[in-house]
């Protein structure tokens, strides 16, 4: 134990203290810009690019919320299959409405879906911390639930919208504003939100606290439960603006909607600098992710490397790589 | 006493005095140092080890006794120094190496596998075979056989969650002996033993050296270094003081080499007297499974101490209050009522709490200091939704003066503060919360010697205004230093109070370990 002695004149320092998983996510953003330009110069053409950002937009979404929900301690696998659901339940309840509400349909389907998405997350929390059910096993659970109840409710078909709203309801996704797709500016916006809750308010400190040390947080008078579960509950509203989104993208809801969207979802997360056990969370680190990953299965169509059929392949490797990063630079 | 390092130093072997026969000495270290990073934790540590000797080395927590006996053990390398056995050069970079060499070290908490029974756990890894299967009764033979030479009877087919603490340490000595041994190192041993399981357990260690074995013995219990020890290194914050014969050194000389300085000035003078208001009242708390009965008052301005072998259920009993536990009964803080199964409540309404496991429970140790500073209180602090980045910092920076907390720069993390360090800000972070009860669970565990001595004056100054100070500790020498009045816990109840002139070690330990022994029969019965 060594004491500093002496009298090092010791400043306040501002918290300027950029590592690695702060800029590293950013970097490789950038080497895959170059590499995707030097195999094909079409790729950073604003067209091309521009589709590709707004393809990841929805795992963009999910993941902020999944960076919550993994900064606390927690993991959701529900993610996927509860966008199918939250899609689906949307899309039935405008068209059942659309002939006396008109156009007034798709705000009231928008806030069903919320509404939707902060009980599912709710449930999911719940179970998680009230019930002490492993995060692994208790969303492996739901997936489950919410992938038959999409089947069931599509009769194993599509659910697609009501022709009468789907031009009304096709900006949300294709549209622009200034010439930026919506998408985009959505989840820009779900990211400033997020990175202002975790960084600026208490709530932030509290989840980055549980997450750290589930003891430390608790022996601080931070309660576990109630900072898990809020953190499901925005996972779940985040999933819920990720399918309104999507909804127009296909005007469908099928039983295969979201397939796999888990796994993008955590990739991001985890290349974005995010810790999987727990921590502090990095909101533009995740969503530099979930635009590397759209962006490497853009170069895979592109070239004629890697057949886009292992597409998913590639970024299970992604994922692996990412976590035996963070362990060996521990 | 400098005599006896130089005539080892200078030749490769020793003339025993006895007989005149030249004996190698079993181990013998040269300059062993380890850094940790930047921190130096042992520094040239040299010392020979002789066949059929007890060599003890005493020092304080966090002296480097336990950094020592990992080098020697092989559970980690030193950045410095040789280590040569019989005349030979040797190094280990596992522990299985160590052990191949005749090294074998008795850990000082139980390593055993729970759910097992006693002879699995004593050949576990290395089951005994016959024709290719797992030959059970002769392990079980073995096993009764090894138990019975330590003085152990319990069934080879007990389960070792079934079997008392005690027989769960001859346990689990058996089995670091069934290896060929030529030095056993022994890390606080007794630590957890009543009175006379640490006799028998001194016994079978006298035993060890007739048989020709070298005993290293890591202690801070000083009485038993000086019944047992032949020789004694005593360390003090990292550094080797030096190697004495056991039989010259008193325990007053002991203590004296481990501190460096007088005892009595480590402690504070006690300026403040108690005052007759009650502060905490706690009345019938019940921990299922920890504590029972337990009933106390604390006063204004009182520092109260908590004594008890480890085990003893002091900790649980404050989880309990602190609603870190679940827990029945009434507490009162100022004649209020405290609702313990709310987590919160005891904080909110005014105690505060210190773990004993800082690291583990009480800092994060990856994250910055103001984010850890502020954690208990973020309420308090951060009125309203949004965080008051300013304000945190200067509540730093003042933490940082009032409680001299050395750092290199306000953008270190916890965990690179000095365990000292570390314990300061553990108290700036509870005291943030404004308590009028501060309890501190071990003070000044893992600490070095300046800053304990600062600890103690935080105690004294917390209590100067007018808060309720309660000290849980292993260390008797600690309790009576600094208390006014210390209740002795054993087997989850309050056995004893001891005030003034009664405030003795000899005191203290009857209340914590007589009767034990019948308890720990019951135990081994189960």
């Amino acid at each position: 134990m060594s004491v500093i002695t002496g009298s090092t004149p010791v400043r306040p320092e501002r918290e300027w203290n950029i590592g690695w998983s702060d800029v590293g996510p950013f970097l490789a953003l950038l080497a895959l810009l170059l590499i995707g330009f030097s195999i094909n110069q079409d790729f950073l053409s604003a067209t091309n690019l521009g589709n590709v950002i707004t393809r990841s937009a929805f795992i963009a979404i999910i993941a902020v919320g999944a960076t919550f929900v993994i900064s606390s301690g927690g993991l959701d696998l529900s993610v996927g299959s509860m966008a199918a659901f939250i899609t689906g339940i949307t899309i039935m309840f405008m068209n059942r409405v659309a002939a006396d509400w008109g156009v007034l349909a798709i705000p009231a389907g928008m806030a069903i879906a919320l509404v939707v998405g902060l009980i599912c997350g709710l449930m999911n929390g719940l179970i998680v911390t009230v019930g002490k059910i492993e995060p692994f096993i208790a969303t492996l659970g739901t997936m489950g639930i919410f992938r038959a109840l999409i089947t069931y409710m599509s009769d194993g078909g599509t659910i697609p919208i009501d022709r009468s709203l789907r031009d009304a309801y096709r900006p949300v996704y294709f549209g622009t504003f200034g010439g930026i797709p919506f998408p985009i500016l959505i989840s820009i916006a779900v990211a400033a939100i997020a990175s202002f809750i975790l960084y600026k308010m208490k709530y932030g400190r509290k989840c980055a606290a549980v997450g750290a040390n589930e003891d430390v947080a608790r022996y601080s008078g931070i309660s576990i439960i109630k900072t898990r579960t809020i953190a499901y509950a925005m996972q779940g509203v985040c999933v819920a603006i990720a399918a309104i989104c999507y909804v127009p993208r296909l005007g469908a809801a099928t039983p295969t909607t979201g397939v796999l969207w888990e796994l993008q979802v955590i990739t991001a997360v985890v290349i974005g600098g995010t810790a999987l056990r727990g921590g502090k969370g990095h909101v533009w680190g995740t969503v530099a992710g979930a635009v590397i990953l759209e962006l490497i299965a853009n170069l895979m169509v592109l070239s004629d490397f890697v057949s886009e059929y292992l597409v998913a392949g590639v970024q299970g490797v992604i994922i692996i790589i990412a976590m035996l990063i963070q362990r060996f630079s521990k | 006493m400098s005599s006896v390092m130089t005539m080892e130093r200078k030749g490769r072997s020793v003339v025993s005095e006895k007989d005149g026969l030249v004996s190698h000495p079993v181990l013998r270290a040269e300059g062993m140092s380890k850094q940790y990073g930047p921190v130096t934790v042992l520094s040239e540590v040299t010392l020979d080890i002789l066949p059929g000797e007890i060599h003890a080395i005493i020092g304080e927590n966090g002296a480097g006794k336990s950094t020592f006996m990992r080098l020697l053990s092989g559970y980690a390398e030193p950045t410095a120094g040789t280590l040569s056995m019989g005349g030979r050069k040797v190094g280990f970079s596992k522990p299985e190496q160590a052990q191949e060499a005749g090294i074998v070290l008795v850990h000082q908490e139980i390593l055993l596998a729970d759910a097992l029974t006693v002879a699995e756990n004593l050949f576990l890894g290395r089951e005994l075979m016959r024709h290719g299967l797992v030959d059970d009764r002769t392990m079980r033979r073995l096993a009764i056989e090894k138990l019975h030479d330590l003085g152990c009877h319990v069934s080879p087919n007990a389960l070792v969650r079934d079997i008392s603490l005690a027989d769960r340490q001859l346990v689990q000595i058996a089995r670091a002996l069934l290896d060929d041994y030529k030095l056993v190192i022994f890390d606080e041993p007794t630590a957890v033993l009543t009175g006379e399981e640490v006799e028998r357990l001194l016994a079978i260690i006298l035993q060890l050296k007739e048989q020709g074995a070298a005993v290293l013995y890591i202690s801070h219990r000083l009485d038993e270094v000086q019944r047992l020890a032949d020789k004694v290194t005593v360390l003090r914050d990292g550094k080797m003081v030096g190697t004495y014969p056991g039989h010259s050194l008193t325990q007053m000389d002991m203590a004296r080499l481990m501190v460096g300085r007088d005892l009595a000035a480590l402690y504070p003078e006690k300026t403040v007297k108690p005052a007759l208001q009650a502060m905490l009242e706690v009345r019938d708390l019940g921990v299922p499974g920890f504590a029972s009965d337990i009933s106390f008052t604390a006063h204004k301005g009182e520092v109260l101490g908590f004594a008890g072998m480890i085990g003893a259920g002091r900790t649980e009993v404050f989880e309990g209050i602190m609603g870190l536990r679940p827990a029945t009964g009434t507490v009162k803080l100022q004649d209020r009522a405290i609702d313990i199964r709310r987590p919160r409540a005891a904080m909110d309404a005014g105690i505060g709490y210190l773990t004993e496991d800082r690291k583990g429970k009480g800092l994060l140790l990856q994250e910055r200091l103001a984010p850890n500073l502020t954690l208990s209180a973020l309420g308090r602090f951060h009125p309203g939704l949004l965080m008051r980045r300013r304000r945190e910092q200067s509540a730093l920076v003042e933490a940082v003066n009032t409680y001299d907390i050395r750092l290199k720069s306000y953008a270190v993390k916890a965990g690179q503060l000095s365990g000292g360090n570390q314990q300061k800000l553990l108290l700036a972070k509870v005291l943030l919360t404004d308590p009028s009860v501060v309890v501190i669970d071990e003070p000044t565990r893992g600490i070095d010697i300046a800053n304990k001595a600062q600890i103690y004056a935080f105690i004294e100054r917390l209590v100067a205004e007018g808060r309720t100070c309660i000290v849980i500790s292993s260390e008797m020498q600690e309790l009576i230093g600094i208390c006014d009045r210390i209740l002795v816990m054993r087997e989850g109840r309050i056995t004893g109070e001891v005030t003034g002139d009664r405030m003795t070690e000899h005191e203290i330990a009857l209340l914590a370990t007589s009767e034990t022994k019948d308890a720990a029969k019951q135990g081994g019965r189960q």
